[in-house]
């Protein structure tokens, strides 16, 4: 019997491994592949306590999440695009002038 | 032996007037427009707002002095100034028989130091600038004159400070005389102090007295109830500031500094303007200075002294705008005598007489130095009455009115000042301003032997340069030097036949002085100021005719008193070393000790702390960002950890 609680713990592994990737992937792609790992983690977890509470508002924001992050693939990507024009690398510690 | 009938201050009548602001908004217009326009003028339209403006003022003055009427005074009441508590403050000027007077002589000796400009000043590029100023101080001074008030006044008082501060500078290029600028400004600024501190006392006291008011005729009919103790401190904070405008000890250094500026100017500070002020506010407030006997002989000591101590000085001085300028600290001496002893009347006789030989004096001066080409030392001139055969006899009249000869202006002022201090007891103080005429006597026919008689001393390529000045200079010294000889017959003493016209004139303002010594005893002491002018005239005669290089000899002879006299006593030295010199000392000790070692230690440690914590912290922006994220999972964490470990709840 699958329960929310299986819901939840592959939300929270698939959560984690999406941190993981953010924190220590170098490419920007990598980087923003594994934030939609998160996303898509947190768009798991919503469905599934909304299945179990047999409401419908996690289910919307879902909707909300993807649009979101629809929109924030393709200004990222632009950005990523733009960065790669100017600095020639898409490397994220090679990308690290706005410091001390 | 005297009946000091300082009458009771009869009500007097205003009578509301309208024109006497254009005294003081004809010179201020002047001074305007070539302030404006000056530069883009044609010189000789420079000059002629300059003369006009001032002319205009003469005029209007004529007009306020025949307008005098006989029971009261002309009130110009512009406006109210400001009102706070239950003082008003009007801009008002007053024409009484005491400032009318004035009115005349600053305006009179003005215009024809102005006139005399002219020609002197015709070489200078600056010209606008010099008329402007000079404008502007004749201003102030009618400004301080007419004031009725003594808020009103202080402008004025002010207002002289900071034109004399201009003119003395006028040639800024040269730093000793910028500095002689500064210090002039400077020595007055500490007797402004007095006058201001003399003011807040007097509108204190005056509040106390439930009349708060600053005019000079509440606070002269209100003076006896103020109490002595009251009068006398507010007398004497008055007569600080007197004695710095009027050039007497302590506060006298500034004037020979003054001869920086150009010698026109010297002729109107010494003459018409500035140096009169302190003798003028005195004689304003003689209610209130009746009212503090020992104010009084405070000011008739310090007067004798100043009167004595700068006349030895000017015997020994080389530089013939030095001998007039410690010549003015040293009349001024005896005016302030004569205030001392209740002589009101006779100070500003003597402040009349004294403007007309002196500002003759200094122009006459003015027009040897602008023959000479610049050359101040009297040690290089000589026999220069045949080339300057105007200036030479204007300023031979004039030596012999400042001498006291008989006949002349001086003779009659500087004796009725003698008289009533003899009158008054003051026996000592007689004898001071009696040795002190004799010198007078000696250093003026000294001067005007040295530059005049004898044969020329200098080089002999600039004696072929010396002329005779035009007539925009010789007009004024002629009118002056006439002025010099019969202005004094406005004062004749009854024993001599006369009535003392300016004296019975001024008395309803200041009172009457009326001497009751017997004519025997006024003859007697007319006989001997005139044997003792005699007796200077004819020892400098007998010294200087024959052998005009005597001072060398007596240098020598006598070199340690005649060069303290020569170095003015070295006061000049002791002011630098302890007023100057301490207040630098001091201003290091604030800078050093304070300024930098407690002061800036806080300013720079509070930078230097906020710099050491950013420089470790700052360590975490590495620009990598994925150790941004880092740090915020991490700190996601420890929320998330907190939150798990309180509960949600």
């Amino acid at each position: 019997m699958i329960t929310s609680a299986h819901f939840m713990v592959l939300s929270a592994v698939l959560f984690f491994i999406g941190a993981v990737g953010v924190v220590t992937r170098r490419n920007l792609i990598v980087i923003f592949m594994s934030v939609e790992i998160m996303l898509n983690a947190g768009n798991l977890a919503f469905v599934a306590i909304a299945n179990r509470l047999g409401t419908i508002d996690g289910q919307t924001i879902v909707f909300f999440v993807m649009t979101v992050a629809a929109a924030e693939a393709a200004v990222g990507l632009a950005v990523i695009i733009a960065m790669f024009r100017n600095a020639e690398t898409i490397k994220a510690d090679e990308l690290s002038s706005l410091r001390w | 032996m005297v009946d000091a009938a300082h009458a009771t201050h009869v009500a007097q009548t205003a009578y509301a007037v309208e024109y006497l602001r254009f005294i003081v908004l004809a010179p201020l217009l002047g001074a305007v427009l070539n302030i404006a326009f000056g530069r883009r003028l044609p010189r000789a339209v420079v000059g002629t707002i300059a003369c006009g403006a001032v002319l205009l003022a003469f005029v209007t003055s004529l007009r306020a002095f025949s307008a005098m009427p006989a029971d009261g005074y002309l009130l110009d009441h512009a406006y109210q100034w400001f009102s706070a508590g239950g003082l008003n403050i009007n801009l008002a000027l007053v024409s009484d028989r005491l400032s009318a007077l004035m009115c005349l002589i600053v305006t009179g000796v003005g215009f024809l130091i102005h006139v005399y400009s002219l020609g002197y000043m015709s070489h200078d590029p600056s010209l606008a600038r010099y008329f402007a100023y000079l404008n502007l101080f004749s201003a102030a001074m009618l400004v301080l004159v007419l004031g009725e008030n003594l808020v009103v006044m202080f402008v004025g008082w002010e207002g002289v400070g900071l034109c004399s501060y201009l003119l003395i500078g006028f040639w800024y290029e040269d730093p000793a005389k910028a500095a002689a600028g500064m210090k002039a400004f400077i020595v007055n600024r500490i007797g402004d102090a007095g006058f201001l501190l003399g003011t807040f006392a007097l509108f204190w006291a005056m509040s106390d007295q439930g009349h708060a008011s600053l005019s000079f005729a509440d606070i002269n009919a209100a003076a006896p109830a103020l109490g002595t103790a009251t009068a006398t401190a507010a007398a004497l904070l008055l007569f600080i500031g007197a004695t710095g405008k009027s050039a007497q000890i302590p506060l006298y250094v500034w004037l020979p500094d003054a001869m920086a500026g150009p010698t026109p100017v010297s002729a109107l500070i010494h003459a018409a303007t500035m140096v009169t002020a302190g003798i003028y506010m005195v004689a304003r407030l003689n209610g209130l200075y009746l009212e503090a006997p020992a104010v009084m002989k405070f000011i008739a000591t310090i007067g004798a002294m100043t009167a004595l101590f700068a006349a030895t000085i000017a015997i020994t001085q080389n530089d013939i705008k030095k001998v007039l300028a410690y010549s003015t600290v040293s009349q001024l001496g005896y005016m302030f005598l004569a205030l001392g002893v209740g002589a009101f009347g006779a100070a500003i006789f003597h402040v009349m007489t004294h403007a007309f030989f002196k500002a003759c004096l200094f122009l006459g001066a003015g027009s040897v130095i602008h023959a000479m080409s610049g050359e101040q030392d009297i040690r290089r001139m000589g026999g220069l009455r045949y080339i300057m055969p105007v200036t030479f006899a204007t300023f031979f009249i004039s030596t012999l009115a400042i001498a006291g000869v008989p006949g002349l202006a001086g003779f009659f002022s500087k004796d009725e000042i003698l008289a009533s201090v003899f009158a008054e007891g003051r026996l000592g103080l007689w004898a001071i301003g009696l040795l002190t005429a004799g010198m007078t006597a000696f250093y003026m026919m000294r001067l005007f032997v040295l530059t005049f008689m004898g044969e020329f001393r200098g080089e002999a390529h600039s004696y072929e340069h010396v002329h005779e000045s035009p007539g925009s200079m010789a007009m004024p010294l002629v009118v002056l030097a006439f002025l010099a000889a019969v202005g004094g017959y406005l004062g004749v003493p009854h024993v001599l036949g006369g009535s003392n016209q300016i004296g019975q004139y001024l008395a309803p303002v200041v009172g009457l002085h009326e001497l009751h010594l017997g004519g025997l005893v006024e003859f007697g002491l007319m006989a001997s100021s005139i044997a003792i002018a005699g007796l200077g005239i004819w020892l400098a005669l007998g010294i200087y005719m024959t052998s005009p290089g005597a001072d060398e000899n007596l240098s020598q002879m006598n070199s340690g008193v005649y060069r303290a006299a020569a170095g003015g006593y070295y006061v000049d030295n002791f002011y630098n070393l302890i007023f100057v010199k301490g207040a630098i000392r001091a201003g290091t000790v604030l800078w050093k000790r304070v300024d930098e070692a407690v002061i800036d230690r806080i300013a720079n440690g509070t930078g230097t702390l906020v710099q050491e914590l950013s420089a470790r912290t700052r360590r975490w922006s590495t620009g990598n960002v994925s150790h941004y994220a880092l740090t915020f999972l991490i700190g996601l964490l420890v929320l998330a950890a907190v939150l798990a470990l309180k509960g949600l709840g």
